[in-house]
């Protein structure tokens, strides 16, 4: 691991000017950036540690009935919130779905947020890759590619953002609130994480500096919570990343679907939204054929940069089963396996 | 660049000076205080042998810095049983519980199995759900494949230490 100084800021305003030189990066939860630090994928100079910054830790109400939850908020104290889990029951099965228990009691929201990808090319540092040594290469391609993308993908770059977390936040139009020295601003998620373009090294929106202080849900977000649901097919059935993920989310008004909400994991560079899955689903009657006419047109643009044309159909598949599940209804507390497949009734034993 | 940081490992406050930032939590505990209870698997948070407490809740240690830790409760397998001895031999009831329940054979995960089970237990999610159980320890790998006992173990001493005595929990977090 590169030697690097270690800072711990006090104030907000301390931190993102402790932060403004190239090469420092922020401290919190740690567990993504440390592990990148130790296979020298990452090697920060300096280290600004954020995860004792005072107010960033809460949970709070806003005046227009949104929520704001502080950046500094812990996956499992988000997810184990009753109140939230409530309103947001995708948001809370992605967050238990994801990584280990040691990890979510260690990783914060703001940190989930900037992860890097899992991409094997990118975490060797022996490796060409464009988006941790610019212009270097991909050696991604031509290898293994089963965690690459099939949407919004390039030459340059077939990298996968990894988180769970992210995805339902994408469907249900969070807003990141992010302090810099020009002051704070607020990006819809939307806007947040970046396709690789021809600056893959570019994940989002951040210039050197900005902290994300804050995540917002808009007041519309919990008029889904009665049909929300995240799942999520991966490798083994717990602790591991997303091969493919969905979060459906729909609002039934008299039989029809008033509104969906679809978004995808594991599929691109960034939390994939389905506007067009969305509005073909909308004032339609739910079920199998209209779930499964908006998974096709989720996937419409899909292409396989290797041998993994496969997760376009289990990309398919996934989401209209996602939103099959959500049709069937919120279940009153998140499954025994979250997110699993191979869970379809809460409680229930897969390894009797 | 040195930092003087001052921790309360398994009760006792430790004054620590550290001449490098990247020493981690694991390390420190190891290499600097003796004690090598929390084992180095994978080095990488996939593991899950390295598991303490930290202030109450269990996370990689390897995936924690020390200098970042300065301030912080630390618990590890050595300081355990003097938490609640109340278990067969003077042992934790989680202790206890993984030799009833032959929750190892090699013994190299156990420690963090028994850190992580103690937190899982505190986190009170599980309930009496072999299968929230599971779910709850899959950050701790054991390559022998105990797992069956492991679950057994986590399921009884959850069960000792929930009716035990009301008091305990609160006693035990504080």
């Amino acid at each position: 691991m590169k030697r690097f100084d270690y800072v711990r800021p006090a104030t907000v305003a301390e931190a993102v000017a402790a932060a403004a030189e190239p090469g420092a990066a922020y401290l919190a939860g740690g567990t993504n950036l440390l592990d990148l630090m130790k296979s020298g994928a990452a090697a920060p100079g300096r280290l600004v540690d954020v995860s004792r910054l005072p107010g960033l830790d809460r949970i709070e109400e806003l005046p227009d009935g949104g929520l704001r939850i502080g950046a500094l908020v812990r996956n499992a104290d988000l997810a184990h919130d009753s109140d939230f889990a409530r309103r947001f029951p995708a948001i809370a099965e992605a967050l238990l779905s994801g990584a280990s228990a040691q990890l979510r009691n260690a990783a914060t929201v703001g940190g989930n947020l900037l992860q890097r990808t899992r991409c094997a090319w990118f975490a060797d540092p022996a490796s060409a890759c464009n988006r941790r040594a610019p212009g270097s290469g991909c050696d991604a391609r031509g290898g293994d590619s089963r965690q690459q993308a099939v949407l919004g993908w390039n030459e340059a770059c077939v990298a996968t953002h990894p988180s769970d977390f992210c995805v339902p936040l994408a469907a249900l139009d969070a807003v990141v609130e992010i302090e810099g020295r020009a002051g704070r601003r607020a990006v819809a998620f939307e806007d947040f994480h970046r396709l690789p373009g021809q600056t893959p090294e570019r994940e989002t929106t951040l210039a050197q500096g900005e902290l994300v202080v804050a995540l917002r849900l808009p007041a519309g977000a919990e008029a889904f919570s009665a049909n929300a649901r995240y799942l999520k097919v991966r490798e083994r059935t717990s602790f591991a990343f997303a091969v493919v993920s969905a979060a459906a989310a729909l609002r039934l008004e008299g039989g029809r679907i008033a509104e969906a909400r679809l978004a995808l994991g594991g599929v691109a560079a960034k939390p994939w939204r389905c506007p067009e899955a969305e509005a073909l689903l909308a004032g339609r009657p739910p079920g199998p054929e209209a779930f499964r006419q908006a998974a096709e047109a989720a996937l419409a643009e899909a292409r396989a940069p290797g041998d993994n044309a496969f997760k376009i159909e289990l990309a398919r598949r996934t989401a209209a089963r996602a939103l099959t599940l959500a049709l069937a209804g919120t279940p009153a507390r998140v499954p025994a396996l979250p997110a699993s497949p191979f869970a379809p009734v809460p409680g229930a034993l897969v390894h009797a | 660049m040195s930092f003087s940081i001052s921790l309360s490992v398994n009760g006792v406050t430790r004054e620590v000076a550290l001449d490098d930032p990247r020493v981690t939590l694991l390390d420190l505990l190891r290499e600097r205080l003796h004690l090598t209870g929390s084992k180095k698997g994978c080095d990488r948070g996939q593991c899950g042998a390295c598991t303490v407490l930290l202030d109450g809740r269990r996370v990689n240690a390897c995936l924690a810095l020390a200098v970042a830790c300065d301030g912080a409760e630390v618990v590890t397998i050595e300081g355990l049983a003097a938490q609640d001895p109340s278990g067969a031999d003077g042992l934790h009831p989680v202790q206890a519980a993984f030799i009833a329940h032959d929750g190892f054979q090699c013994g190299f995960c156990t420690p963090g199995q028994i850190m992580s089970a103690v937190g899982l237990i505190r986190e009170g999610q599980a309930g009496d759900d072999p299968e929230r159980v599971r779910e709850g320890m899959s950050g701790n790998l054991c390559r022998c494949g105990a797992y069956a006992g492991i679950t057994e173990a986590v399921l009884e001493a959850q069960r000792v230490l929930t009716a035990g005595d009301a008091g305990h929990e609160q006693e035990d977090a504080a």
